[in-house]
């Protein structure tokens, strides 16, 4: 088996449950339509939004989105001139190349409208009035000083009463531009997760190096789902309700979800302390994180306690020929005469305790002779939890994700040919979810947007 | 309860939901005033979310009645017992089914369905019933009768390979940060679902998957590897504590004084790069100096000498205090802020002041739990009651709900069915 092939070693399991196939058509958002105000702090929420269906008019200022100005870049040489009116190719491959715009803004519009001139708030206003949602993370009290925050979007006629205003800021903000409090303080991603709290939890067992941040723009996200979130619960309730302001703290998002850290400080007071690869906890665990025999790690999991698992294990040792090699093997065989080990008898019976730590070690030994894939796949069709810490694009390849559906191709304008990208994070049976065009290019659909608003 | 309009009051769900992938999502529901009925197994003392008893607890108390997890991941909602292993508990979750708007669960693929209660079951018994699902690798596909939970979601979906310092193995999140996230997605599913339906008139089932939720979140990395067949794996990577999408440097976490004391600071940009450099020499610091070298004037060239940057930055901060280092620099506009412990940011941050909600529980008693991270100016969130303890709505379900004479709901007490 080849590293750079995850299909080996995993087999196919009988799939005896009948799901209905999901069927073509529009998704559950069908007929939402939601105004987004380019910012790199809003962009996924609007992809989710958009992904599932809503018509997401993204609204950029004449020079294009921040976003189209980070990076990743595509790297190879690409013919640019594609069809939009006469701009110069430099220009175009400066702000139509960039992966970074191109994974947070599928299945949306785009129009150029200049939120500083009177004319462009005037075509602002007409699509506000023609949408259902604004969404948007503009700095608190900027669109107030423009004259278009809530109140003059939902006041008299033209307003839109049934608007729903979601606005994502770092501390939160009140709709007519208050600020919440500890605003002014400039944020990324970084200070979020850092104040916020996930950071304290991440890291190494070895408290010299640095808590850590997970890559992708987490902390982002994090406000993101809950503006999502907030933004179909607003919606459902609007029949009854009317529209309304929403105020998402990034500050906040980023608090709430941190799980055991937060309430063992508010139902014990306990302080979690970060560990290599497993949860932070007030007292220490063991490790569950183990190298295995083609450089990939595994996470092994909960250890076996029942007998079968005991079984199980001394057997797949057995049939790789590991057995004598593996210095607790005795040890491990004894599983199989505990009906089912306790924490208590781990704790209190001496031997059980062994037993259970011979389980834990066999796992970690047999992970260590082979690919992580194959160990994975072995354990859990033997009944015994792992996962195997793939990279992202390795789970793009994996044969699960491939047979569900999960990676589609996208036509890519700017390249000429189809591009992979993650598609639907839920698969609905009635309604799909899904990416429902790229990225747009800045201002591909000014023209046409104008036409249906005006 | 509450005075202020509930923006869910109208939905009803029917919650086979447990730990947090599942119990998260019902959460949010219930916060919004939604009529969420949790059900329990009375055989297994309601063990089958090992949450209800497990560690931390209030005041060393112990017992299914205080699982602080299980009271955080549960507020608001009602508890019921059934043991649908008997007819007579069958018929109870037939009838519930058939008055509520949705079914969720994140058992393991097809335990529902054997338990009698699968996805053409339930449209018979409620036609537009939205029943969604949620489990580590969906209900179809190689791997549906895999074991999961939250660190092995994040591993198989490339969350845990990408967090770490280049050259170290994974550190992968302290947490389940994809059971927190599973149970976003599993809400947003469930009120897409509702939507849908209230468009239609059509339910459908949802087959979650967690694994597929946390393999959306890589946003450009992923890319990077489709369209310039950039390795995502090896040992210069994930280097997380950097930024190259966008690109900033500095960008990473230093030690300041004290025990395990850290400060984040990110340059968003050459501006943020400036302001830096003058509070340091303001800060009249002997690295100031070195800072200005030409070589650090563009993100170029600071991403090209970021092990140098950074090991100017570690003296910079070595000695400090990390609330100095992050009052000046925010002073001087530059993103910056200690890594706070737990503590300190429920008790310390006044930017989240008032997240923390107190509820009272029958057992525990008054304690405080995750709030919502929003307000909604009109339908605002609300939460109030912990956790249920077991089976302690039983009495309002079976008798208003579902019409069980007293004498009915003693009889199934008696025959062990609730």
């Amino acid at each position: 088996m080849t590293a750079g092939d995850p299909a080996a070693g995993s087999a196919a399991l009988p799939v005896s449950i009948p799901t209905p196939a999901p069927v073509a058509g529009p998704g559950p958002l069908h007929g939402v339509r939601v105004i987004e105000i380019a910012d790199p702090f809003c962009a996924f929420a609007g992809k989710l939004l958009g992904d599932a269906g809503a018509d997401v008019i993204l609204v950029e200022p004449p020079g294009g989105a921040e976003q189209r100005r980070h990076g990743p870049f595509v790297d190879v040489d690409v013919d640019v001139d594609v069809d939009v009116d006469g701009e110069p190719a430099a220009e175009r491959a400066e702000h139509e190349l960039s992966l970074a715009f191109w994974a947070e803004n599928t299945s949306k519009r785009s129009v150029i409208c200049d939120l500083e001139t009177g004319p462009g708030r005037r075509f602002f206003r007409q699509l506000v009035t023609s949408a259902d949602v604004l969404l948007e993370a503009t700095e608190p009290g900027w669109l107030a000083s423009l004259g278009i925050d809530h109140a003059d979007l939902t006041g008299d006629p033209p307003g839109n009463p049934d608007l729903i205003h979601v606005a994502i800021t770092p501390f939160g903000r009140r709709a007519d531009g208050t600020p919440g409090r500890g605003d002014g303080h400039a944020v990324t991603d970084l200070t979020l997760l850092a104040r916020g709290g996930p950071m304290w939890s991440c890291g190494y067992d070895d408290h010299e190096l640095p808590p850590v941040r997970g890559r992708g723009e987490q902390g982002l996200r994090m406000a993101a789902h809950f503006a999502v979130m907030s933004t179909l619960t607003a919606l459902l309730a609007r029949p009854r309700h009317g529209g309304q302001f929403v105020d998402v703290s990034m500050v906040a998002a980023a608090n709430v979800t941190t799980e055991f850290a937060s309430y063992s400080w508010l139902a014990a007071r306990e302080t979690v302390q970060r560990q290599t690869g497993r949860h932070a906890t007030a007292r220490p665990t063991e490790p569950t994180q183990v190298r295995c025999a083609d450089g990939r790690y595994l996470n092994t999991g909960v250890p076996p306690r029942t007998p079968g698992e005991f079984e199980s294990l001394a057997s797949w040792l057995t049939e790789l020929g590991l057995d004598e090699e593996f210095p607790l093997f005795a040890l491990l065989a004894m599983g199989s005469e505990y009906q089912r080990l306790t924490l208590q008898m781990i704790v209190e019976d001496p031997l059980a305790g062994e037993v259970f730590g011979a389980g834990r070690e066999a796992m970690a030994f047999i992970a260590s002779k082979l690919p992580a894939h194959e160990a994975f796949v072995g354990f859990q069709q033997r009944g015994i939890a792992s996962g195997v810490v793939w990279s992202p694009d390795e789970t793009l390849a994996d044969p699960h994700f491939v047979e569900r559906g999960f990676p589609v191709a996208v036509d890519q304008p700017q390249l000429g040919r189809a591009v992979v990208y993650p598609g639907a994070p839920i698969r609905f049976t009635a309604s799909p979810m899904g990416i429902n065009g790229p990225a747009p290019l800045l201002g591909e659909h000014t023209d046409a947007v104008r036409r249906e608003v005006t | 309860m509450t005075t202020t309009p509930q923006a869910l009051e109208h939905v009803r769900v029917c919650d086979f939901t447990g730990q947090l992938a599942g119990a998260g999502a019902t959460r949010w529901l219930a916060s919004f005033g939604a009529e969420v009925i949790r059900i329990e197994d009375p055989t297994n003392q309601g063990r089958w979310d090992i949450l209800r008893g497990s560690p931390p607890f209030k005041d060393e108390r112990r017992g299914i009645e205080f699982g602080s997890g299980f009271n955080n991941h549960n507020v608001n909602k009602l508890g019921i017992t059934i043991d649908a292993r008997t007819p007579a508990g069958r018929e109870l979750v037939a009838d519930l089914v058939s008055i509520s708007d949705v079914v969720a669960e994140n058992f393991a693929a097809g335990v529902l369905e054997r338990m009698g209660f699968g996805y053409d079951r339930l449209r018979e018994l409620q036609p537009s019933i939205v029943y969604v699902s949620n489990c580590g690798f969906g209900h179809t596909g190689p791997y549906r009768d895999f074991k999961s939970w939250g660190p092995i979601a994040q591993a198989v979906s490339g969350i845990t390979h990408q967090s770490g310092l280049a050259g170290e193995a994974p550190a992968g999140w302290g947490y389940s940060y994809l059971d927190h996230t599973g149970g976003y997605y599993m809400a947003m599913a469930i009120l897409m679902a509702l939507l849908h339906r209230d468009r239609t008139g059509e339910g459908q089932w949802v087959d979650m998957s967690c694994t597929e939720a946390g393999a959306y979140l890589h946003g450009a990395d992923a890319l990077d590897h489709t369209v310039n067949g950039v390795a995502l794996r090896g040992d210069d990577r994930p280097a997380s504590n950097r930024s190259a999408s966008p690109a900033m440097a500095p960008h990473g976490v230093y030690r300041c004084a004290g025990d395990d004391n850290w400060v984040a600071i990110a340059c968003r940009d050459d501006h943020d790069w400036q302001r830096l450099s003058r509070a340091v020499v303001e800060a009249d610091d002997p690295v100031a100096g070195e800072l200005r070298a030409e070589r650090f004037d563009t993100v170029a060239g600071r991403r090209t000498h970021e092990d140098d940057l950074d090991a100017l930055l570690t003296r910079w901060c070595a000695d400090r205090n990390r609330w100095d280092v992050e009052d000046d620099l925010q002073a001087a506009g530059v993103p910056a802020a200690a890594v706070r412990r737990p503590g300190e940011r429920i008790d310390g941050d006044i930017a989240t002041r008032d997240l923390w909600p107190m509820v009272d529980h029958p057992a525990m008693g008054g304690v405080r739990v995750d709030g919502q991270p929003v307000r909604f100016s009109v339908t605002d969130w609300s939460i109030t009651d912990g956790g249920p303890t077991l089976g302690q709505d039983n009495h309002y379900v079976f008798g208003e709900l579902l019409g069980r004479s007293a004498s009915e709901i003693e009889r199934l007490e008696d025959e062990g069915v609730i």
